[in-house]
């Protein structure tokens, strides 16, 4: 049976892991290459790395940093941030990524996600959303996407999105809530489980986890086919080993 | 020395980083005369069936591979590695009477999934042995390994079978028959389970 996965996701600026909250406030939290090699060792199903600042940076630093982490991990390598173009997406697989994350520029540009997968394969190009909750005139509860780290709405619905992507030939989203992000609330898991239930394609849930009971729930209620988080891994709140075990006590099928 | 056979399928740092890790000195190369050399071979890849083939005819490697694999010598393949060893395939672009043929290496086909199940099987999963072999020596069955494929190798001989796999039906993962060995998913990918079976592989070259 195939297992849910567990995703340290390293935020990477200036060749550091950094942390904030709600994309600001931000922290230094270690070495992404040293980080990358003990989640692995930890138990990590898979990691990912966010440039945070690639916009405003040179993309070499991030290539090498990529290139290194690659080299010193032996999971799957999920790379996002700034990706604006298929030579992008490129240039990120060469240095050693799996996959690739599209977010802003897949908003701007849909057709990027098909080129993207038409040309390295579905399995390897990952949308991520950000997403905001909003509140109809009626009080209906949806989502809308917001892109430019979580600064810039944009009026689309994140479930139309979503399956749009699918059908454009995304071979996973990434769902990060931008009001839960640094909560240490939860996931929103209503988001999710929603977009669970208009897509196939696998679902990650990111934002918002302080606890193990956060990460469990973010399967058992929001129906996430992997959840990924920084901070809680990242200061020692949760470590990988327990948590799995935790999980699969919950009836979670894990990887152990 | 282990020679990587490249033939643009797909990149194979990650497989030659791997093998340095466990110990092993690793080449990525073209040249039939390193194949000849090397102590062992691997062949990777990830891709069209039909485009491996083409590739590998384009390189003047098909001949190469088979003396590697006549010679004795360790051979593993990786992922579509594995399906490129057997005789045909159901991956195809087009109607034509024939299926793509393989090296034919090993006697059978390599199928699709079922309709119904979630094509490709991208994740961990477990690892069952119907027989003991070198290349899983001490590796836990029920252990997990990283897949991403739709298709999957139906050996007409099941006692090649080295490893078998459950999604939606059981298949066989692996393969190991004297010298030969195949593997459907990515040990490179495969964390700490992944890098002993590289290790094994690697400890037999020497």
């Amino acid at each position: 049976m195939e297992t849910k996965r567990i995703i340290p996701c390293l935020d990477v600026r200036a060749g550091r892991v950094v942390k904030g909250t709600q994309f600001r406030d931000i922290r230094d939290a270690g070495d992404p290459v040293e980080m990358a090699a003990a989640y692995d060792r930890e138990g990590a199903d898979e990691i990912a790395l966010f440039d945070i600042a690639a916009s405003t940076e040179g993309r070499g630093t991030t290539l090498d940093v990529v290139r290194r982490v690659a080299a010193a991990i032996s999971v799957p390598f999920n790379v996002g941030g700034g990706v604006r173009s298929v030579a992008d997406v490129e240039a990120l697989l060469e240095a050693g990524a799996d996959k690739v994350s599209i977010n802003t520029a897949a908003v701007e540009r849909p057709e990027l996600i098909r080129e993207a997968a038409e040309r390295f394969g579905r399995q390897r190009i990952v949308l991520s959303i950000d997403c905001r909750r909003r509140t109809g005139s009626g009080g209906e509860l949806s989502w809308e996407v917001v892109v430019k780290g979580g600064t810039t709405p944009t009026g689309l619905d994140v479930i139309e999105w979503a399956m749009r992507a699918e059908e454009l030939g995304a071979g996973e989203l990434v769902l990060n809530s931008i009001d839960f992000d640094g909560t240490k609330q939860g996931y929103d898991n209503e988001l999710n489980r929603r977009v669970k239930e208009a897509v196939r394609i696998p679902i990650v849930a990111s934002g918002g986890a302080g606890t193990m009971e956060h990460l469990r729930d973010g399967f058992l209620v929001g129906r996430a086919d992997a959840v990924l988080a920084a901070s809680i891994f990242h200061f020692r709140q949760v470590e990988i080993r327990p948590l799995k075990e935790f999980l699969r006590q919950a009836g979670i099928p894990v990887r152990l | 020395m282990i020679a990587i056979i490249d033939y643009g399928m797909g990149n194979l740092r990650s497989v030659e980083k791997a093998l340095t890790y466990v110990g092993a000195e690793a080449v990525i190369t073209q040249d039939p005369a390193v194949l000849e050399r090397a102590a062992g071979v691997i062949l990777p890849g990830v891709g069209a069936f039909a485009q491996a083939m083409a590739n590998l005819r384009a390189a003047g490697l098909i001949d190469p591979i088979h003396q590697a694999l006549a010679s004795g010598k360790p051979f593993l393949g990786i992922c579509l590695g594995l399906q490129l060893l057997f005789e045909t395939s159901e991956e195809r672009f087009d109607d034509g009477p024939e299926l793509p043929r393989g090296l034919g290496a090993l006697r059978g086909r390599v199928r699709r999934f079922p309709d119904g199940l979630k094509v490709p099987q991208i994740g961990w999963n477990t690892l069952r042995f119907p027989k003991e072999t070198r290349l899983f020596a001490g590796i836990e069955p029920g252990s997990h390994v990283y897949f991403v494929h739709s298709y999957y190798a139906e050996p007409a001989d099941s006692s090649v079978t080295a490893a078998v796999t459950e999604y939606g039906i059981e298949y066989c993962s692996a393969v190991e028959v004297d010298n030969v060995m195949a593997v459907q998913f990515h040990p490179e990918k495969s964390s700490r389970v992944g890098l002993q079976i590289l290790s094994n592989f690697a400890a037999l070259c020497r």
